[in-house]
C-alpha cells in the first residue's frame, strides 16, 4: 500500500495508536485492578489506597474462600449447570440442524417448523408466566431449571446458526451420500458431523459462556441460597440492596460496609473460567456474529 | 431429491427440541391469559376469574409505569446510537494501524468485556466509582470532590450506556472489521496514484466501502428500542436512581416476582414483548427489502 510519509500523516499515525492504546487499556485495567485490590489488605481497601499494586500484599481473602463452603458449593452448581447445559445444547442443536438445513423439497415442514423457531425467538411470554410455569412443573430448586429454561432460550439462536452452516456445505456430499445408500442418521453423524466442527466449538462455546454468566434464574427459581449458582450467589453479595427507599448516606454506609477485599476476590475466581476458554473463544466467536449475512 | 421413508426420521430428529421448545417457550407464552385476569395462584390459571382491560387501563393511569417506559426508551435509544458509532470510528483507527501485532493484542483485550457477566462487571465498576474507589482518588488530584456517582439520578442513565458501550465496542467492531477486510486493496492503491491522502482514501472508499454493513446494523438495531439491558440495570442501580434508571424489566421483576402482584407485572411484560415483537419483525423485514438480509 502506498502512503505519503509526510510529518503531518505520521503524527496522525501516532496520535491513532496513543488513543487505541488508551482505550485498550480502560478494557483491562478495570481487571487488574480488581486482582490487586484483591491481594491487599482491608485496611488500604477500605482507605482508597489501592491502584494498581496489592498494598499490605497478602492472601487472606483467598484463604477466606476457601473455608467458605457455600461459595464452593455455588461453583459447584455452575459448573455441573455448564456442564449440563452444553452438553445438551450440543446434542438437540446437531440434532434440530439437519433435517432443517434439507430443502423445501427434501423436507416439506421444513418451512413452517422454521418459522416456528423464529417465532419461539422473537417473541416470549415474560418472566411471570415463565416463572410460574417453571413453578407449575415442580422445577423449583432443581438444576434442571437452570439448565433448561436458560436453554431454551439459547436454543434457536444456535440452531440458526448451524443450520446456516450446513446449507453452505457442498450439495454433492449429501448426494453422494444417498446414491451410496446412506440414511439420515449415518449422513448426520459420518458426513456433516466431522465437518461442522468449527460451528460446533462455535455453539459449545457461547452455551458454556451463557450458563456460567448467567444468575437472573438462579436468583428467581431457587428458593434457598444453598442452590444458588455461582453468578447469582456473587450478585446477592456484591450488589444486594434493600428494596425499600434509602438515602445517599444509608447507601453509602452499605458500601462501606462490605469487604472490598473479599469481593474482589471473589469477582476474580469468577472471571477465572472466562479467562481459561477466551482463547478457545477468539478463534471460534466471529462465526457467531456472522449469523445471518447477505446471501445471493 | 426426496425420499419419503426419511420423513419420519426428520422428525425423531427434531422431537426433542421441539418438546423443549414447548415447554420452556411456548408454554409460558400461554400464561399471558395471566394479564386479563384476576389471577388467583390457588385457582391457576385455567379458572381464575376475567377482567378484562382493567389492568392495562390500570397501568397506563399509574405514574410508575409511565415513568419506566419513558426511562427504557432514552436508554435503549442511546445505546443505539452510541452502539452503531463508538465502534466504528474504532474499528476505523484499528484499520489505520500497520503494525499487525499491536492490532492482534488491542484485539484481543477489547472484546474479552464481552464475555464477562455483569454480575462481575457491575461489581468491578461499582467498586471503582464507590466513594473511596479509584475515581474519586484520582478526581481528588485534580480537586474534584468525591462524588456517589451510582446514586446520583440525573448521572445514572449516561453511566449506564457509557458502561455498556464499554463492554461492548470491542465486540462489536468485529462486524466492521469483517467488511473493512472486503474492501479491495487495489481501490486503496489507485487512489494513492491519483494522489488522495489518507483523508481522502477514508471518504471515497472506505466509508462507501463499509456503508452496506453499517445500514444493515442501523435497520436490525430497531428491534432493541425497548432493550435498555436488563442485566446490566439489575447490577447497577438502586432505589436513589429509580426515576431514571428503572427500566420495564427491572420494574416487571419488582413488581411481579418482590410485590407479587403478578397480573400487573404479566401486563406490562406482555406489552413490552408485543412492541418488541413488532420492531424486531419490521427491523428484519426492512433489512431483508433494503439488503437482502435473510436470518436463515
Amino acid at each position: 500500500m502506498i502512503r505519503d510519509r509526510t510529518w503531518s500523516s505520521r503524527l496522525t499515525d501516532i496520535a491513532i495508536l496513543v488513543v487505541l492504546i488508551g482505550i485498550t487499556l480502560t478494557c483491562i485495567l478495570p481487571i487488574w485492578y480488581t486482582l490487586a485490590l484483591s491481594l491487599s489488605s482491608n485496611s488500604a481497601a477500605a482507605a482508597g489506597q489501592v491502584w494498581l499494586w496489592p498494598v499490605g500484599f497478602n492472601v487472606n481473602a483467598y484463604t477466606q474462600i476457601l473455608k467458605d463452603t457455600q461459595f464452593f458449593g455455588s461453583f459447584w452448581i455452575s459448573i455441573q449447570r455448564v456442564a449440563l447445559g452444553a452438553a445438551l445444547n450440543f446434542v438437540v442443536v446437531l440434532l434440530m440442524a439437519y433435517p432443517l438445513s434439507r430443502t423445501s423439497r427434501q423436507f416439506k415442514a421444513r418451512g413452517v417448523l422454521m418459522w416456528i423457531l423464529i417465532f419461539c425467538m422473537l417473541f416470549n411470554g415474560g418472566l411471570i408466566p415463565l416463572y410460574l410455569t417453571v413453578k407449575g412443573l415442580g422445577m423449583l430448586n432443581s438444576i434442571w431449571a437452570l439448565v433448561l429454561v436458560g436453554g431454551a432460550q439459547t436454543l434457536v439462536f444456535n440452531v440458526i446458526l448451524t443450520v446456516n452452516f450446513f446449507r453452505n456445505l457442498p450439495k454433492e456430499l449429501d448426494e453422494a451420500a444417498l446414491v451410496d445408500g446412506a440414511g439420515p442418521w449415518y449422513s448426520l453423524f459420518r458426513i456433516y458431523l466431522p465437518l461442522a466442527v468449527p460451528v460446533l466449538a462455535t455453539i459449545t462455546l457461547f452455551s458454556i459462556v451463557y450458563h456460567w454468566n448467567e444468575f437472573l434464574y438462579g436468583l428467581i427459581f431457587m428458593t434457598r441460597e444453598q442452590y444458588y449458582p455461582l453468578q447469582t450467589y456473587i450478585q446477592q453479595l456484591v450488589v444486594s440492596v434493600d428494596p425499600a427507599t434509602m438515602s445517599e448516606d444509608q447507601y453509602r454506609r452499605l458500601s462501606e460496609l462490605s469487604n472490598r477485599t473479599l469481593d474482589a476476590a471473589k469477582i476474580f475466581i469468577a472471571m477465572l473460567p472466562i479467562m481459561v476458554v477466551y482463547p478457545f473463544l477468539q478463534r471460534y466467536f466471529i462465526h457467531g456474529i456472522t449469523l445471518g449475512s447477505v446471501k445471493e | 431429491m426426496r425420499i419419503k421413508s426419511f420423513d419420519k426420521h426428520y422428525y425423531l430428529m427434531l422431537l426433542p427440541g421441539y418438546l423443549w421448545l414447548i415447554v420452556f417457550s411456548i408454554v409460558p407464552m400461554f400464561g399471558i391469559a395471566i394479564a386479563f385476569q384476576y389471577f388467583n395462584p390457588g385457582k391457576g390459571i385455567f379458572h381464575s376469574e376475567w377482567a378484562g382491560l382493567e389492568h392495562f387501563r390500570y397501568m397506563f393511569v399509574l405514574k410508575d409505569t409511565r415513568e419506566v417506559f419513558f426511562n427504557t426508551l432514552i436508554i435503549a435509544v442511546l445505546k443505539i446510537i452510541a452502539h452503531l458509532v463508538v465502534p466504528l470510528v474504532f474499528a476505523l483507527m484499528l484499520n489505520e494501524l500497520r503494525k499487525l501485532v499491536v492490532k492482534r493484542w488491542i484485539q484481543t483485550i477489547v472484546y474479552l468485556p464481552h464475555f464477562l457477566s455483569w454480575v462481575i462487571l457491575g461489581g468491578i465498576i461499582l467498586d471503582l466509582f464507590s466513594y473511596n474507589g479509584p475515581v474519586n482518588q484520582l478526581g481528588a488530584l485534580f480537586g474534584f470532590k468525591p462524588t456517589l456517582f451510582f446514586a446520583q439520578a440525573e448521572l445514572f442513565p449516561w453511566l449506564v450506556v457509557g458502561s455498556d458501550v464499554w463492554k461492548e465496542f470491542g465486540f462489536n467492531t468485529i462486524i466492521y472489521l469483517a467488511a473493512l477486510t472486503g474492501i479491495n486493496p487495489a481501490l486503496y492503491e489507485a487512489a494513492g496514484m491519483d494522489g488522495a491522502g489518507r483523508w481522502k482514501s477514508l471518504w471515497h472508499i472506505t466509508l462507501p466501502g463499509i456503508r452496506t454493513t453499517a445500514v444493515l446494523l442501523a435497520v436490525l438495531s430497531l428491534g432493541n428500542v425497548l432493550n435498555a439491558g436488563f442485566d446490566q440495570i439489575f447490577n447497577l442501580y438502586n432505589p436513589l436512581v429509580y426515576s431514571t434508571g428503572d427500566i420495564i424489566d427491572t420494574w416487571v421483576y419488582r413488581t411481579g416476582l418482590l410485590n407479587l402482584q403478578y397480573e400487573l407485572a404479566t401486563a406490562v411484560g406482555l406489552l413490552k414483548s408485543v412492541i418488541g415483537f413488532i420492531l424486531i419483525s419490521v427491523s428484519y423485514f426492512l433489512a431483508y427489502r433494503l439488503i437482502n438480509y435473510r436470518i436463515f
